[in-house]
């Protein structure tokens, strides 16, 4: 086994006394996706934003693996070595593109962004690179100085992605990235996602509340109710056998729908 | 103290109360300190509207001493009425005494233009700014440019010039076109034409740039690199001009277009009044310029 990418230990985290989250401890592979699944209110986007370093815990620590190999706290970076690692070593895929993009640039310049960001002082070859992303995440390559308002909400989704993926990240945290969408149009996205994951190579840390979306995309789930982790394990044994009574009510309430 | 002085008796030396001065000078040299900051300042109220230069017009009253020697100029010209309005204010309230020359002043405030004659160490260049944040275009929150700049996370500024290039075929930016200071802080120059970009470049001159609406100060101290942002194949090129002055020749000036009459006659002019004087006075007569001889010659 690898060294793991990410290691949370013991994450805690309440607002003027109501409870966020509490005694969230997992580790996370390269290359491995870990679904965080519950119902709204559940504590999951509270785990996502402690994990992203965007929201400080109570308590507990969130280690990550940089690229030379040291694991260190993310809560011990620098804010520039925080943002650093927020835009190179990481990805962010909002549910709400519009959170994830910026609105007034064109799809070259969403992509381009972090490579401009990094020090590419080459517009010929930013471009190519946004050229091939493009395609990558199958939007025609022709659209290149489109806005994403001119996009459809799957196109915003797709474009998302490749701007966060052109750095070539780790580790990428995904929170709702289907909803919203038309079935038929998450079906494809979720197939991209998950042929972009294998060939990359990508950890993901993906919150949902669509047990079909971690069911299709992740090796392993975490489930959450009321703050706290009730039930952990890989994706088929929790989905096929779920242990606690909670669980079992979600997987049944998805058959039934 | 002057006839016109005398009407604005009551008002402190240059209008602004010692106090202010003091407050306006501290963040000057906070300014000069960290090349390219902005640095916040309590702009005061000024008998101007905002969009006269008022933060230029409060940098220049606090920097502005009895024995200085003191320009104005609006888009290079000594005579548009904001520049006489202004001048008109320092002569009143300071009772300094004023100039066209460029190379004769020691403070010269400005909008829109940098003069064309070099600038020289003993002289200080205050510009009128409307909107010092650079990166203001593509990130309106304030809590996030300010962070941009203690981080230097200036990509933004490229993602601006990267939509040019794709929206244009080349960077459409002529006016106020960034820089980078001192190999540090991104800046806005404020909206003179980027002719004038390489002006500012290890000029002589101290550069202090005031905006009074937004409230900031920030400065080029003499001899400071100021680089124009590019792309390694999109390389920033100064404005360049196909043809001379038509009263003065001039091949390296900027150049305004000036309707000559109502039935579609035009040139182009130096846009630095002065310098285009000057160059006629020295006996330089462009296309549709008559020669200025001097009094005693034109009597031989
Ligand atoms: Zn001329």
């Amino acid at each position: 086994m690898n060294d793991p990418l990410l290691v949370v230990e013991g994450l805690a985290k309440s607002y003027g006394g109501r409870m966020g989250c509490a005694d969230v401890s997992f580790t996370l592979e390269p290359g491995e996706v870990l679904a965080i699944v519950g119902e709204s209110g559940s504590g999951k986007t509270t785990l996502l934003n402690l994990i992203s370093g965007q929201l400080p815990p109570d308590q507990g620590r969130v280690a990550y693996r940089m690229r030379d190999g040291a694991l260190r706290n993310i809560l011990d970076l620098t804010e520039a070595e925080r943002r650093f690692l927020a835009r190179t070593d990481w990805g962010f895929v909002h549910q709400d593109a519009r959170n994830g993009l910026r609105m007034g640039v064109s799809a070259g310049g969403n992509i381009g962004e972090r490579l401009m960001g990094i020090g590419d002082r080459h517009y010929g070859k930013i471009r190519d690179v946004a050229l091939n992303w493009l395609d990558r995440v199958e939007i025609d390559p022709a659209r290149i100085d489109d806005k994403p308002g001119q996009f459809s909400g799957g196109m915003r989704q797709r474009l998302q992605i490749a701007r966060n993926l052109v750095t070539n990240p780790r580790l990428v945290f995904m929170d709702e990235p289907t909803g919203g969408l038309d079935v038929s149009v998450q079906a494809r996205l979720l197939d991209l996602i998950r042929g972009l994951v294998a060939e990359l190579g990508l950890a993901v840390v993906l919150v949902t509340h669509d047990l079909a979306v971690a069911r299709l995309l992740s090796h392993r789930i975490l489930v959450m109710k009321g703050g706290y982790v009730i039930e952990a394990g890989l994706t088929d044994r929790v989905l096929d056998d779920p242990q606690e009574a909670y669980t079992q009510l979600l997987v049944s309430s998805v058959l039934a729908a | 103290m002057s006839a016109t002085a005398e009407n604005y008796r009551g008002y402190n030396f240059a209008y602004l109360d010692e106090q202010t001065k003091r407050m306006i000078r501290r963040a000057i040299l906070k300014a000069i300190a960290i090349p390219g900051y902005q640095v916040p300042f309590a702009s005061r109220e000024m008998p101007m509207p905002y969009g006269w230069g008022t933060g230029g017009v409060q940098v220049t009253a606090a920097i502005l001493g009895p024995d200085d020697i003191l320009k104005v100029i609006d888009q290079g010209a000594d005579d548009t009425t904001n520049a006489v309005s202004i001048r008109q204010f320092f002569e009143k309230t300071a009772g300094v005494q004023t100039t066209t020359e460029t190379g004769k002043a020691t403070i010269i405030q400005t909008r829109h233009r940098i003069p064309e004659a070099t600038l020289q160490d003993h002289q200080v260049l205050v510009y009128q700014v409307p909107i010092p944040e650079p990166l203001r275009f593509l990130e309106p929150r304030e809590t996030e440019t300010r962070t941009m700049h203690a981080l230097a996370e200036y990509g933004l500024m490229h993602v601006k010039l990267y939509e040019d290039i794709a929206q244009h075929g080349h960077i459409a930016k002529t006016y106020d076109y960034p820089v980078l200071v001192a190999e540090r802080y991104v800046m806005a120059p404020s909206p003179i034409p980027k002719f004038d970009n390489p002006k500012m470049h290890q000029s002589g001159a101290l550069q202090l740039f005031g905006a009074g609406r937004e409230k900031r100060i920030y400065a080029i101290p003499p001899h400071t690199e100021v680089v124009s942002l590019d792309f390694e194949d999109h390389p920033f090129e100064p404005t360049k001009f196909t043809e001379p002055c038509a009263l003065c020749g001039a091949l390296d000036s900027y150049l305004d277009e000036v309707i000559t009459d109502d039935k579609g006659g035009r040139m182009f002019v130096c846009s630095d009044t002065h310098h285009c004087e000057s160059r006629r006075a020295e006996g330089h007569v462009g296309a549709l310029g008559t020669p200025i001889t001097p009094v005693t010659e034109a009597a031989e």
